[in-house]
This record gives C-alpha cells, sequence and structure tokens, in this order.
C-alpha cells in the first residue's frame, strides 16, 4: 500500500508570508481609519476640505501674510490693495500693557517678583512629587498673598515709604486676570469647605442657610454678580466707608466662586466612606479635629481636579470684569484698539487672536494637569 | 456646670451641657441667626439711609414711567413711549428667545460633534477633538466679541449683501434678512391641521407600540408621523385657497444713495446682536455638550451593543433603542446644568448692547438710579429660570431613570 504517495505531507513550516499590504502599514492604517466604506471617504474628503477651509485663512492671516515688526501702522496697513495679515508688530509695541496694564513703569519689578515668587510656590505644589509640600502650600495660600498686597498695592508705614502706594485703578492686563482669578480661587476655597460641611451638617439652620447660599449664587449669572457688588455693595456700607473698585470686584468673584466650590468639595466628602468618620470619632476626635485630620485630607485631595476645573472656569470669567469697566486682559486689549498709531483693519483680529491665544494656552495647560491628576489619584482607589 | 453633675446622687453624672452635641447644636444655630438678623439690620438700615441721602427713590412706582430709549429689537409692541415695565418685559422675552434658540442649536451642535468624537474615521475625529478643546478653553466673551466685531463687521455694508439659497436669504451689517410668512384671514386653519397632525401621530405611534407588542408586526411610524405633521397642514394650505404667503426683503440697488439698501420691516430681520450671540453662546456650550455625550455613550458598556446584533438588531437600531435611551441617563444631569449654564451666559449680551434682561436693566438702572430693585428683578429672573429648567429636568430624568426591581 503505496498511500504515502497519494498524500503530500509537508514536513517544513510553510514559509511565513507578510500581512496583505491593504492590513498593514500607512495604507492599512489609512483602509481602516478612513476609508473603510463610501460613507466613511464621504466624511474623511469633507473633513479634510472643512479642515483646509478653516486653516488655511487662518496660517495665511497669522503667518504668511503677517507684519512681525513695524513702528506704527503703517507697516501693517495692506499692502497694493491685497489682504492684510496680521499685525504683530502692534501686539509687540502693546505688550507691556497687556501684562502690567498701566502699572507705572519703575514700580514693574514688583509685579515681576509676585509673578516669578508665584510660579516658584505653584510648581512644586503642583507636582505630587515635590517634597515640602505642607510647608509649601502654608507658604503659597498664607504667607505669598500678604507679601503679594504689599509689592502690588505698596507699603507705607508712617510717614516712611517703603514702596510707593500704586492706585488699583491703574492695574491692568494679565495681573488683573491673574489677580482676580488666584484670589478668587484662594479666598473661596475655605469658605467653600464651611458651606460644604454645612450642607452636609445635621443642624437644620445652618444646613437651610448654606443650602440657600449655595444655590442662590449658582442661579444667578456671574455679570449680575459684578453689577452688584459694583453697584450694590456700596450702598449696604455705612456712609463715609467706601472699597476698593477691584476689592468689591473681588469680594463678588469670591462669594460666587465659594458656592461652586462648596459643591465641589461637598462631591469630595461624599466619596469618603463612613467608616472614616466612624473610626474617626471611636478614636476620640472630636468635629473638627475629625475633620482637620481625617476627612478633609482624603476629601480635598480626591477634589484637585475639581478645584481646578473650578479654577478655568474662574480664569476664563474674569473676562467678565471688562463690563463693569476694569482692565483684565481682554479689557486692556479691547481698550488699545482705540488708538490711532496702530489703528489698521486687522488690529482687531491680531487682538482677539492673542487673546485667544493666551487664555487657551492658561486653560489648555490647566485642564491637562487636571487630567493628569485625575489620573493619578485614580490608582488608589480603584478597587 | 460641676452643679449639674452632683444634683442628683444616685443617677449617673450627666455631662456637661457644654459636651451634649444637641445643646451645642442649638447654640451655634442660634450663634447663626443672630449674626445674620444683625447683618440684615445693618445693610438695611445702611441702605435706607444711603437711599435718602443720594435721593434716589425706592419701590415700584418707576414701573409706569416713560422709558424714552428704543429697543433694536423688540418680540412685544415696544416704543419710545412705553414704560420701563414694557421694556424689562421686552428685555426678558429677548433672554428667553436667545437661551430657546442657543438650547437648540447647542443640543445639535453638540450631539453631532460628541458622535463625531467617537467615530473610527481619524479626520473626523481629531476635528472633533480639536473643536472642544479649542472652543472650551476660550473665554466666552472673547468669543462673542470674535463673531461680533470680526466676523460680522467682515461682511458687506449696509448698501450690499451677500445672498444665499437662490436669493431668498441676505447677510450684511444690518443683519440676516429672510422671507417671512404673511399670515391672511382663514390661515388658522393650518395651525390646527398642524395641532391635530401632531396629537393624531401620537396616538398612532402608541397604537403602533401596542400592536407590535402583541403581534411582532411593524408600523412605518416614521412616514405615517411625516405625513401627519407635514402633510396634513400643507393639504389644509391647498385646500382653504393658499391663505398665506411669503413677504420677501426689498433691496434696492439704484436710487437715492441714502435710500439705497433693505427697505425697513419687508421680510424678517435678525439683526447681528442677536447673530453673535447666538453664534458664540452655541458653539461655546455645545463644546462642553460634545463633551457629556461622548462620556454618556461611552458609559453603555460594549456587551450592551454585543447583545443586541444576536437578538437581530443592526447597527441603527442597536443606536436608538439600546444605546441612546442608556446614554440619556448618564447625559441628561449634566446636560441640564449645561442648559443653564447657557441661559445665564446670555446675560453678557450686555457687553455687544443685544437688548437681553440684563441689557435692558443696565439702561433702566442707570436712567432711575433704582439699583436694588433692579438688581433685585435680574436675580428673581434667572433664579426662577434655574428652578424651573432643573425641575423639568429633573421630571424628565425621573422618566428616564432605571427602573430597579
Amino acid at each position: 500500500m503505496a498511500t504515502t504517495d497519494l498524500f503530500h505531507i509537508r514536513t517544513e513550516e510553510a514559509p511565513r508570508l507578510p500581512a496583505p499590504v491593504s492590513t498593514t502599514g500607512v495604507i492599512g492604517w489609512m483602509r481602516q481609519h478612513l476609508f473603510s466604506s463610501i460613507g466613511n471617504t464621504i466624511l474623511t474628503v469633507i473633513g479634510i476640505l472643512l479642515a483646509y477651509s478653516i486653516l488655511s485663512p487662518l496660517v495665511e492671516f497669522a503667518l504668511i501674510n503677517a507684519v512681525w515688526t513695524g513702528e506704527n501702522r503703517e507697516a501693517c496697513l495692506p499692502q497694493d490693495g491685497g489682504h492684510s495679515g496680521a499685525c504683530w508688530a502692534y501686539v509687540k509695541a502693546y505688550l507691556p500693557q497687556f501684562i502690567y496694564g498701566r502699572y507705572p513703569t519703575d514700580e514693574i519689578w514688583r509685579v515681576n517678583i509676585v509673578y516669578v515668587l508665584f510660579v516658584l510656590l505653584l510648581v512644586p505644589l503642583a507636582i505630587p512629587s515635590a517634597p515640602f509640600k505642607k510647608a509649601n502650600a502654608i507658604l503659597f495660600l498664607a504667607a505669598f498673598p500678604i507679601v503679594a498686597y504689599f509689592l502690588l498695592t505698596g507699603l507705607v508705614i508712617g510717614s516712611w515709604v517703603i514702596l510707593p502706594i500704586v492706585e488699583t485703578a491703574v492695574w491692568g492686563g494679565l495681573l488683573v486676570t491673574l489677580v482676580i482669578a488666584v484670589t478668587g480661587i484662594v479666598a473661596s476655597l475655605p469658605l467653600g469647605i464651611a458651606l460644604a460641611l454645612g450642607r452636609r451638617s445635621k443642624m437644620p439652620i445652618i444646613r437651610l442657610v448654606s443650602i440657600i447660599f449655595i444655590e442662590f449664587w449658582r442661579g444667578v449669572p456671574l455679570i449680575t454678580v459684578l453689577f452688584m457688588s459694583s453697584v450694590m455693595l456700596p450702598l449696604f456700607l455705612p456712609e463715609g466707608v467706601t472699597f476698593d473698585k477691584l476689592l468689591r470686584v473681588l469680594i463678588g468673584v469670591t462669594l460666587f466662586s465659594a458656592a461652586y466650590m462648596a459643591e465641589v468639595v461637598r462631591g469630595g466628602l461624599q466619596a469618603i466612606p463612613k467608616g472614616q468618620y466612624e473610626g474617626a470619632m471611636a478614636l476620640g476626635l472630636r468635629f473638627w479635629p475629625m475633620m482637620y485630620l481625617v476627612v478633609l485630607p482624603q476629601a480635598l485631595k480626591l477634589v484637585i481636579p475639581g478645584i481646578v476645573n473650578t479654577f478655568i472656569g474662574l480664569f476664563k470669567d474674569t473676562t467678565l470684569v471688562l463690563i463693569v469697566g476694569m482692565f483684565d486682559l481682554l479689557g486692556q486689549i479691547q481698550s488699545s484698539f482705540t488708538d490711532p498709531t496702530w489703528s489698521t483693519p486687522s488690529q482687531g483680529h491680531t487682538g482677539y487672536l492673542f487673546a485667544a491665544m493666551v487664555f487657551w494656552c492658561f486653560c489648555f495647560g490647566m485642564s491637562r494637569y487636571s487630567i493628569f491628576m485625575e489620573k493619578k489619584l485614580h490608582t488608589g482607589h480603584k478597587r | 456646670m460641676s452643679v449639674m453633675e452632683q444634683d442628683s446622687a444616685g443617677a449617673p453624672a450627666r455631662a456637661s451641657l457644654m459636651n451634649d452635641p444637641k445643646a451645642r447644636g442649638i447654640f451655634y444655630q442660634l450663634v447663626l441667626i443672630v449674626a445674620l438678623v444683625t447683618l440684615g439690620y445693618v445693610i438695611v438700615t445702611n441702605t435706607i439711609a444711603n437711599l435718602e441721602r443720594q435721593n434716589i427713590a425706592s419701590g415700584w412706582e418707576f414701573f409706569g414711567n416713560t422709558a424714552g430709549f428704543g429697543i433694536i429689537q423688540a418680540l412685544a409692541p415696544y416704543s419710545e413711549t412705553s414704560s420701563y415695565g414694557q421694556a424689562l418685559l421686552v428685555g426678558f422675552l429677548n433672554t428667553v428667545l436667545v437661551a430657546a434658540v442657543g438650547i437648540i442649536c447647542a443640543t445639535v451642535i453638540g450631539f453631532i460633534v460628541g458622535v463625531a468624537r467617537l467615530s473610527n474615521n481619524w479626520v473626523i475625529n481629531r476635528l472633533a477633538y480639536c473643536y472642544v478643546e479649542l472652543i472650551r478653553n476660550i473665554p466666552l466673551l472673547l468669543q462673542i466679541f470674535f463673531w461680533y466685531f470680526a466676523v460680522l463687521r467682515a461682511v458687506p455694508q449696509k448698501r450690499e449683501k451677500w445672498s444665499f439659497l437662490f436669493d431668498t436669504f441676505h447677510l450684511n451689517i444690518a443683519g440676516f434678512r429672510g422671507p417671512k410668512p404673511i399670515w391672511e384671514p382663514g390661515s388658522s386653519w393650518i395651525g390646527y391641521a398642524l395641532i391635530i397632525g401632531i396629537v393624531a401621530s401620537y396616538f398612532v405611534s402608541r397604537w403602533a407600540h401596542k400592536r407590535q407588542d402583541a403581534t411582532g408586526q411593524q408600523f412605518p411610524v416614521f412616514w405615517t408621523t411625516v405625513g401627519l405633521v407635514v402633510g396634513l397642514p400643507v393639504l389644509t394650505y391647498l385646500v382653504t385657497g393658499m391663505p398665506m404667503h411669503l413677504e420677501h426683503p426689498v433691496f434696492n440697488e439704484t436710487g437715492p444713495i441714502l435710500q439705497r439698501g433693505f427697505e425697513l420691516n419687508k421680510g424678517f430681520n435678525l439683526i447681528p446682536e442677536f447673530l453673535a450671540l447666538t453664534a458664540a453662546l452655541s458653539i461655546y456650550t455645545a463644546s462642553f455638550i460634545a463633551e457629556i455625550v461622548r462620556a454618556g455613550i461611552q458609559a453603555v458598556s460594549h456587551g450592551q451593543t454585543e447583545a443586541a446584533h444576536p437578538l437581530g438588531l443592526r447597527n441603527g437600531p442597536t443606536l436608538r433603542l439600546v444605546i441612546i435611551p442608556q446614554a440619556m441617563r448618564v447625559i441628561i444631569p449634566p446636560l441640564t446644568s449645561q442648559y443653564l449654564n447657557l441661559t445665564k451666559n446670555s446675560s453678557l449680551a450686555v457687553a455687544i448692547a443685544f437688548p437681553d434682561l440684563v441689557s435692558v436693566g443696565g439702561t433702566v438702572l442707570n436712567q432711575t438710579g433704582q439699583a436694588i430693585e433692579i438688581i433685585g428683578i435680574w436675580m428673581a429672573v434667572y433664579l426662577s429660570l434655574s428652578l424651573i429648567t432643573s425641575a423639568f429636568m429633573n421630571w424628565y430624568n425621573q422618566r428616564m431613570a432605571l427602573v430597579e426591581r
């Protein structure tokens, strides 16, 4: 029986063929992600056209046709009837105003010190692995505001002028934006924690007051709060007592963001298991030590992303102060449009584009940080 | 305190009143009440003194006084001789209009972008991602300025225009113009037909659903609904002898230079302030809604799709009957707060002088100086809009919520 002749049995492995070209590499990827069906192909083409129709005028405006250097509007006027590009020379000329407002030139070093201190204290605080967290936090939340306050407003003891007074009316630009946003968040944090605890309290009146406070501020638009702080607050004060305009806005912003902060903190408090409270009470801790030593450290750590998101919202909302006549970054840019030295058709577009880029960089950076923290904090709580 | 501990020899020593949580609770609450009442009293006395000193009237009498300023867009009858009360009403209606249009547009854009964000198509996916990350990280006010000062100033001047869709709609610096329907006597039948169509299609879909549950037979509900809601009014329109015509805007290209451009009160006109505000609000809020929609769809586990396919559902019905109803449960609560945000953000209208409640109120405030009343109206209106929206959404949410055993 010569059966072996009837069958062919392969004794060695067949050579491995590469995967079809259509499923690997660039082509495979494109087939899978761009042209998997007729509908998908149409979508791809529409998408590319859409992206092109948005990007090409933008690139043309911001880069190709842009004017980078110049002394005045002459440089940025459209050449021989063509479309003009962005006038970056104008932004360059106005940059100090956008950053410091009309802060006296001789005193700008004070603002710079505040900026540097801010970054030096904030960066290690934001890096989870950096040491001395507690000292750093105390420095940032308690010492820095005092130092910054005296540096920015000035320090006069008796007749001895250490730092000349600078009225807040001449502050402007990024300085005002940052002062409002940072003060709003730092001041609203303790208030927000108190309100969150109040809302979870077993005492009915305290709970009711907290709920009314939180829901009231969350229910009204910030712009009415700003109007209220600039128009109504002076009416509430006894005769002769006046507040600085910036301070009035800060009070409004703080109360407003405290309500949002309270809801964020409440989320964190709710996430702490009951066992933590019971354990703390069993150890003989009373309410405040229990909160301070056991519950709040865990709860606040959990809500860092939420706090950062509130901060992003507040940072964007600081632009609203221009409606009540203050000059934040956007207000400063808006007011620079009245300057005839740089008045060109592209001035407005350039200014808005610049403002958009600055705000976008800040907010995008912070939102990335919030996502990073969220991922980092998540690992410890996976079950 | 020590007296209390010894008062009855046999009973266990009572804790000091200071350590009794109940007593302390009452004490703290009393302190809070006293503090709040004192604060309120100080504020009220100060305010009364300040108002008297500055000679500002208080009360609501100013409501009947003549406003004396014009409003560029009024949904209710309004002229310069109307009262402050009417001006505020017009402002309120404009706020509601912007909020309603904004919510509809933002929802549509947001859902499209949210679904696009999950698309397999790389280009669409990236485009949606860029849209979301770009738009939500730029302040809304800046976007309103951009639309108003940069985009809508780049359109043709008063005496020129851009036209779309076979010369039906026009855009120039005075706004967006299109044909306006003019209703003639007898046209109310069209409205009745529309209502009848909607009611009938509701009952048809209920009947079809029941029949499908009982017998498994399907009924073309979609086309019946289209027929009833669109067809019936159109039929009535034709039967009653076409009691409606479109009034097209009139554009004068020749003639004296000052009379060139669109004639007033011909066709409908959306003012540029309205366009800029709604565009910015919708686009900004849509970027947040897109993220909510994406998170909602991702929250439905893939097992649901995998279970729907063997049951014989194709992709469309799977999405419509299985994924979306479950995703909606996750989507609705944050969506509600976005709607509220949009409504509150519509107050930024004041920055480009669109006559919404805050903008008109601001003018009234400047003229009368009655800050407390005006700010009180603002806060009351926005608070009640917030409460109504959240009440409606809570009701909807309860209907959609998972019915657990």
